[in-house]
């Protein structure tokens, strides 16, 4: 599994591919929180990190799918999957592997964005004066969303050999998780009634929660069950051959 | 140390791609896999190897049955894929490490050492897999489906793409292994298989057609006899001239003034046909004994049942 995870680690860096996409993803935060007036930090007048956890959603739905898109449709045309299979390696540690090298290269993606929280620390006035526990549980819950988007980007990439294709349906799919529910919840039928209900099915319910800082037992185990899902879709599409 | 299948039968869909396939190997067999395109070989290696499961039937890999034990089979058995997959965008030594790394092996470099040099592949082992030629491409394989030591070789058309000394190379390095091992390998090469194989297994349609030791396939392709003469250009020739001869069975014109002669027995009537010929005043230019190969009996065997 460790060994699995380091190689998809390694051969992320070593194409152009993986610089390009963790390089834009902090082009595209560092202009928006920093440059277009629109939703710089700076012209808020605010000393907190709300631009970076509203933004991040939306820009992970593209970049997660991105990074997912290779980790089996490659395998699936190029053939390796056959040789991967046939290695004393269960397809349950493959999927996870291939898990675990997504989260690292996401850490690895959000690490240089602390940056930015030292930035607005220095700029608060007076010095220090920012929500420390709220952005930490911000972060936590970036990442446990990430998480969810790595589930699926990984499934999205096991239905098809085509690449293009993977990153479509997953970046699909991470907009449906997210926003479906919510949106779908403000019908005017549901208005009232049941939308609360509905809306706690979206990721997005869960992540505004933990967003605020606090980090309840209940969203927690909803992100490890949309994690769970998705990796068992995974490994069904996977064992789907031996039909 | 074998491989025994049994009545192993594959469907795809509506489409049998196996219909009660049954051989075995033993430790020292290098199996030779033949068959036209879509007879089933890689079905079978796949089943073998635990990639896909078989529909009904069994397969046993050093004793373990491939339903139930997978995981332990893998680590004993080493396969070539067909179109050989390989990560494009690792370097030789790389790859060979990761894959030493996923069979667990206690010191994955002195392994990929060990292959490099056995497969020749040291010039290149400082290369990018997708800038070397198809030939080191296959040595990358084959080093991949050794590096755990396997007691089962299963290699799907490992020689292809491989150019003649390449060929000798990895044919030597095949007949080394399969001294300790079992060896299964395919190919549409049949002068490979009479080169290398100790057994012959051919499959046409998903059947066996047949199973048999190469010695003895070669003593059944020596039962009929032909010779081919051709005459000189302004004989001309009576067929009466040559029906006095007892064994011969058939007479065929094959082209202006070149004939087969079948005798239907053992008999070499080669020197009956040239006596015949003196004393009716032909002149032969050119006599040859036609013999059956194996590329005769595969011919016969896979396009009679068609």
């Amino acid at each position: 599994m460790w060994t699995i995870a380091l190689k998809e680690t390694s051969s992320f860096f070593s194409s152009l591919a993986g610089f390009i996409i963790s390089g834009i993803f902090l082009l595209v935060m560092g202009l928006m929180l920093f440059f277009f007036p629109d939703t710089s930090i700076l012209s808020s007048n605010y000393a907190n990190l709300d631009g970076l956890f509203y933004l991040a959603p939306t820009i992970f739905t593209f970049v997660i799918p991105a990074i997912t898109m290779r980790f089996f449709a490659e395998e699936l045309q190029s053939g390796t999957i056959e040789l991967l299979a046939t290695k004393p390696i269960s397809d349950l540690k493959i999927i996870l592997g291939k898990f675990l090298a997504g989260l690292f290269l996401i850490i690895l993606c959000l690490l240089p964005t602390l940056i930015y929280y030292f930035t607005v620390y220095k700029l608060g006035s007076p010095e220090g004066n920012l929500d420390s526990g709220g952005i930490m549980g911000s972060y936590v819950g970036l990442l446990f969303l990430s998480a969810c988007f790595l589930s699926i980007g990984i499934f999205a990439s096991s239905l098809t050999s085509n690449q293009v294709v993977a990153f479509i349906i997953g970046a699909f799919l991470c907009f449906l998780c997210h926003w479906f529910f919510l949106y779908i919840s403000k019908l005017p039928v549901f208005v009232g009634k049941i939308d609360y209900l509905i809306q706690k099915v979206g990721i997005d319910y869960h992540y505004t929660r933990m967003s605020k800082g606090v980090i309840d037992m209940k969203d927690v185990v909803f992100f490890l069950s949309v994690i769970t899902f998705f990796i068992t879709l995974t490994h069904f599409v996977l064992q789907r051959r031996k039909w | 140390m074998s491989i025994e299948v049994s009545g192993l039968t594959k469907i795809y869909g509506t489409q049998k791609a196996l219909d009660d396939l049954t051989f075995s190997a033993k430790k020292g067999d290098i199996l030779g896999f033949l068959g036209p395109n879509g007879a089933g070989k890689s079905t079978t290696m796949k089943i073998l190897s635990c990639f896909i499961p078989q529909s009904s039937g069994t397969a046993k890999v050093c004793g373990m049955d491939v339903k139930t034990d997978s995981l332990k089979i893998r680590n004993v058995l080493g396969y070539l894929p067909e179109s050989n997959p390989l990560y494009k965008d690792m370097y030789i030594k790389e790859y060979l490490g990761y894959i030493a790394k996923l069979y667990a092996l206690p010191n994955p470099n002195q392994r990929v050492k060990d292959m490099i040099e056995l497969t020749g592949l040291g010039r290149e082992q400082n290369k990018l897999i997708s800038q070397i030629s198809k030939g080191y491409k296959q040595r990358v394989g084959l080093a991949q489906a050794m590096i755990h030591n396997p007691e089962v070789l299963i290699m799907d058309e490992p020689t292809s793409g491989l150019d003649p000394n390449q060929l000798a190379e990895i044919r030597n390095v095949i007949k080394e292994i399969g001294k300790e091992k079992v060896v299964i390998f395919s190919t549409h090469i049949m002068q490979e298989v009479e080169a290398l194989c100790n057994r012959v297994v051919i499959i046409n349609k998903g059947k066996i057609v047949i199973d048999d030791d190469i010695k003895q396939l070669s003593n059944i392709s020596r039962g009929n006899n032909a010779v081919t003469i051709q005459f000189a250009p302004s004989s001309k020739i009576n067929e009466s001239n040559f029906r006095s001869i007892p064994a011969l069975k058939e007479m065929i014109k094959v082209d202006h003034h070149i004939y087969r002669f079948t005798s239907d027995d053992k008999n070499d009537i080669r020197i009956d046909l040239f006596d015949a010929a003196v004393s009716s005043g032909l002149k032969i230019i050119r006599m040859e004994q036609n013999t059956f190969s194996m590329e005769d009996i595969f011919q016969q065997l896979t396009s009679s049942n068609q």
